[in-house]
């Protein structure tokens, strides 16, 4: 915009003044509803607001009370674990499964279609599909036990220590699939020619993946970063259909915890404290990537 | 002058009866088939009077239900009348003016006298007028013991907790499971509150949930509570079942030889066609202390700016409490009802020791009324990581005291 040096047109304020018009909603959208709403919620995490918002401040005791909660440090410990995992784990069969398609195989489409199907599935459906395939008396286990080894034991869903890699488990099967798609994408992106050059230079395919290919990727990593972080972030139906945080409160998540003292325990207070707890983590994530991202670019 | 008072009055009279004929759209989450038997009968006694019933159930538990039911009221669509478990899950939005005052009805009818136990009403009573009806008594304080079970161990049916927790080795080595327990936080939280009555006692119960006492709380009786939960989740161990309906089937089925839940499990028992005394018996207060709380449901009604719709709300009101509808309810319901003056010579054996521990006034108010929603919460989490974990009595206890001691 500043690179206008027409000096009779009017301020950069007025110009294409009918798209500004346009946009206006949305803007006022983004502000109100996104903006206005956070920071009302985050106002009201430092009442005692009940069933009903009320604007009676006291200060941090809902952060005191929910960071003295076991079930808010279980949460928290569970979406640590499920997301490092997760996000490791889809990246790395996303990417192995989109380079393997990528490799000029016969059926390809049916392979991809297989693949990605999952993806189709809500998380409840996922969640309730692989609560049976779990469950010790129906799937994996008796299915492994009727195959002749009597003594094999796979029971993650009962097991408080080991319940939230059963989500985990579940939650991979149905998201690498799109991941992979968009690997995929990535990878029909990259031109020929750089795989004849490394063929010239004599570079083998998995040495080629990793030093040249994958650092082409970038921007669809980026991509598939934020699509998978804010999978994490989320994360709630699954939670709900698979387990319902059980055994006891073993696989608790933060966003039914918000959810659970928000509406079941009528206590607004404590809902927005979490919920706002659950905010400030995106944000610590988020602000030395686009430091990083956007910071760095201009330097250059 | 005397002529116009009579026109007047009379008018009043027939704007009255114009005003009965209403449509009330009512919420409520008893979709199971005697719960669904037991609401037709509300619809028909109300439908009776001329106006209409809507029926708005909605799937899914109170847990499911309640949020839908407040989250209408509060967004500027109320439904003509509600069920709610009476207690404070209504204080705030009786508080905001958002719920009907039926003082005058209950006036007119003379609740205060014929509604008993009165502990119910007080529930339903803030600052003085009243809100809600109750429609039902519920209690929680039950053990239901499998004849079957104790048979194949030749051991007698135990009369009460101790006698059952020393038959319980014997039963495990049997192959039986001595405790069904579904594992959901608030049967864990029932269970544990039942213990609570029948091993601590009424005052020190009254203590905590009552008076907040947290010193109580951390005190021997309570010490002996959570002692006998540790001995009941080794006794529960086994049992992998998740809906209270499965544990149940369970006892029925003699796979395990007892459960800890509320009276509603007599509704299994009835439809296996089991018989009370015969296949399987029920111990109020675990057989120790025979007290029964108090809890149930009761129907709210939003304020709703229509004259119409207000005469039909009082209507509905009245109609609910009437004996005639309470006998019919409760007995598809298999709970007691909320009169004393009624007749209820088809209860069954079960039935019939509720209604004499409630005629000889051994009750109870029940946690609803005094824990907000937020503690209950919190002691349901407590319960569920307690009752699956390996947490000492001493660590258990320690904790619930603390959530005590902060509560409101």
């Amino acid at each position: 915009m500043s690179s206008s040096s027409n000096a009779r047109k009017p301020s950069g304020l007025f110009r294409n003044l009918s798209a500004k018009i346009a946009s206006v909603p949305m803007v006022l959208t983004a502000l109100v509803v996104f903006v206005g709403g956070t920071a009302w919620t985050v106002l009201y995490s430092f009442t005692s607001s009940k069933l009903l918002p009320k604007t009676n401040f006291v200060g941090l005791d809902q952060y005191e009370r929910l960071w003295s909660t076991r079930r808010w440090l279980i949460s928290i410990e569970n979406l640590a674990v499920y997301g490092f995992f997760s996000m490791i784990f889809t990246l790395v069969i996303g990417f192995t499964l989109a380079a393997l398609l990528d490799r000029k195989i016969r059926g390809e489409n049916v392979f991809r279609t297989i693949f990605l199907y999952p993806f189709a599935l809500s998380f409840v459906v996922t969640g309730l599909a692989w609560q049976w395939i779990l469950n010790p008396d129906l799937g994996v286990q008796s299915v492994v036990r009727s195959l002749g080894w009597e003594s094999f034991t796979f029971n993650p869903l009962n097991d408080p220590d080991i319940v939230i890699y059963g989500i985990l488990i579940a939650g991979l099967w149905q998201g690498t699939g799109l991941i992979m798609v968009i690997m995929l994408a990535g990878l029909r992106g990259i031109d020929e020619d750089i795989w004849k050059a490394a063929r010239v230079d004599g570079i083998g395919t998995v040495k080629t993946y990793i030093r040249v290919i994958i650092p082409m990727m970038r921007p669809v990593f980026v991509t598939a970063l934020v699509l998978i972080a804010s999978g994490i972030i989320k994360i709630y139906d699954l939670v709900v259909a698979q387990t319902n945080g059980g055994p006891g409160i073993a696989s608790e998540v933060p966003a039914k915890y918000v959810i659970n003292y928000m509406f079941r325990a009528q206590n607004l207070g404590q809902g927005f404290a979490a919920s706002t707890m659950m905010l400030v983590s995106v944000i610590v994530i988020l602000i030395p990537w686009a430091y990083l991202e956007f910071g760095g670019k201009k330097r250059g | 002058m005397k002529t116009i008072a009579k026109l007047m009055a009379s008018a009043a009279l027939c704007t009255a009866s114009m005003a009965h004929a209403g449509e009330l759209e009512v919420t409520h989450w008893w979709t199971s088939g005697g719960e669904a038997a037991a609401v037709a009968e509300f619809a028909k006694a109300f439908d009776a009077t001329g106006n209409t019933w809507v029926d708005g159930a909605i799937a899914g538990s109170g847990g499911t239900a309640r949020p839908i039911i407040i989250s209408r009221i509060l967004g500027g669509d109320p439904m003509g009348a509600t069920q709610l478990n009476h207690g404070r899950q209504a204080e705030e939005l009786i508080e905001a003016g958002l719920m009907t005052d039926l003082t005058e009805v209950a006036e007119a009818e003379g609740w205060k006298d014929l509604v008993n136990p009165s502990s119910l009403l007080d529930a339903c009573t803030f600052e003085g007028r009243i809100y809600c009806v109750p429609v039902n008594i519920h209690s929680w304080q039950w053990i239901w013991l499998s004849h079957d079970a104790f048979a194949k161990i030749d051991t007698p049916v135990p009369a009460d907790w101790n006698e059952f927790a020393a038959a319980a080795p014997k039963l495990e080595e049997a192959g039986i499971v001595p405790l069904a327990m579904g594992q959901q936080g608030w049967q864990q939280n029932g269970a544990f509150g039942v213990m609570t009555i029948a091993i601590a006692g009424l005052d020190a119960w009254r203590k905590v949930v009552v008076d907040k006492d947290a010193d109580t709380a951390r005190g021997p009786e309570y010490a002996a509570v959570f002692e006998a939960a540790v001995d009941a989740r080794t006794f529960a161990a086994n049992s992998n079942v998740q809906d209270w309906n499965l544990a149940t089937n369970m006892v029925i089925t003699g796979k395990a030889g007892a459960q800890i839940m509320g009276d509603w499990a007599q509704g299994e028992f009835q439809i296996a066609g089991q018989v009370a005394g015969e296949d399987y018996t029920c111990l109020p207060g675990l057989g120790v202390n025979e007290i029964l709380d108090t809890g149930g449901d009761a129907f709210y009604f939003p304020v709703i700016d229509d004259e119409d719709t207000k005469a039909a709300q009082m209507a509905l009101a009245s109609t609910l409490i009437s004996p005639e509808v309470q006998v019919a309810f409760n007995l598809k319901k298999g709970s007691l009802p909320v009169r004393g003056d009624v007749d209820l010579t088809a209860a069954n054996d079960c039935m019939q020791k509720g209604l004499d521990i409630l005629d000889a006034g051994g009750i109870m108010p029940s946690g609803d009324m005094n824990l907000t929603a937020d503690t209950q919460t919190q002691i349901e989490d407590l319960m569920a990581e307690f009752w699956t974990s390996d947490m000492s009595a001493t660590d258990a206890q320690e904790r619930y005291a603390d959530i005590i001691a902060s509560a409101d």
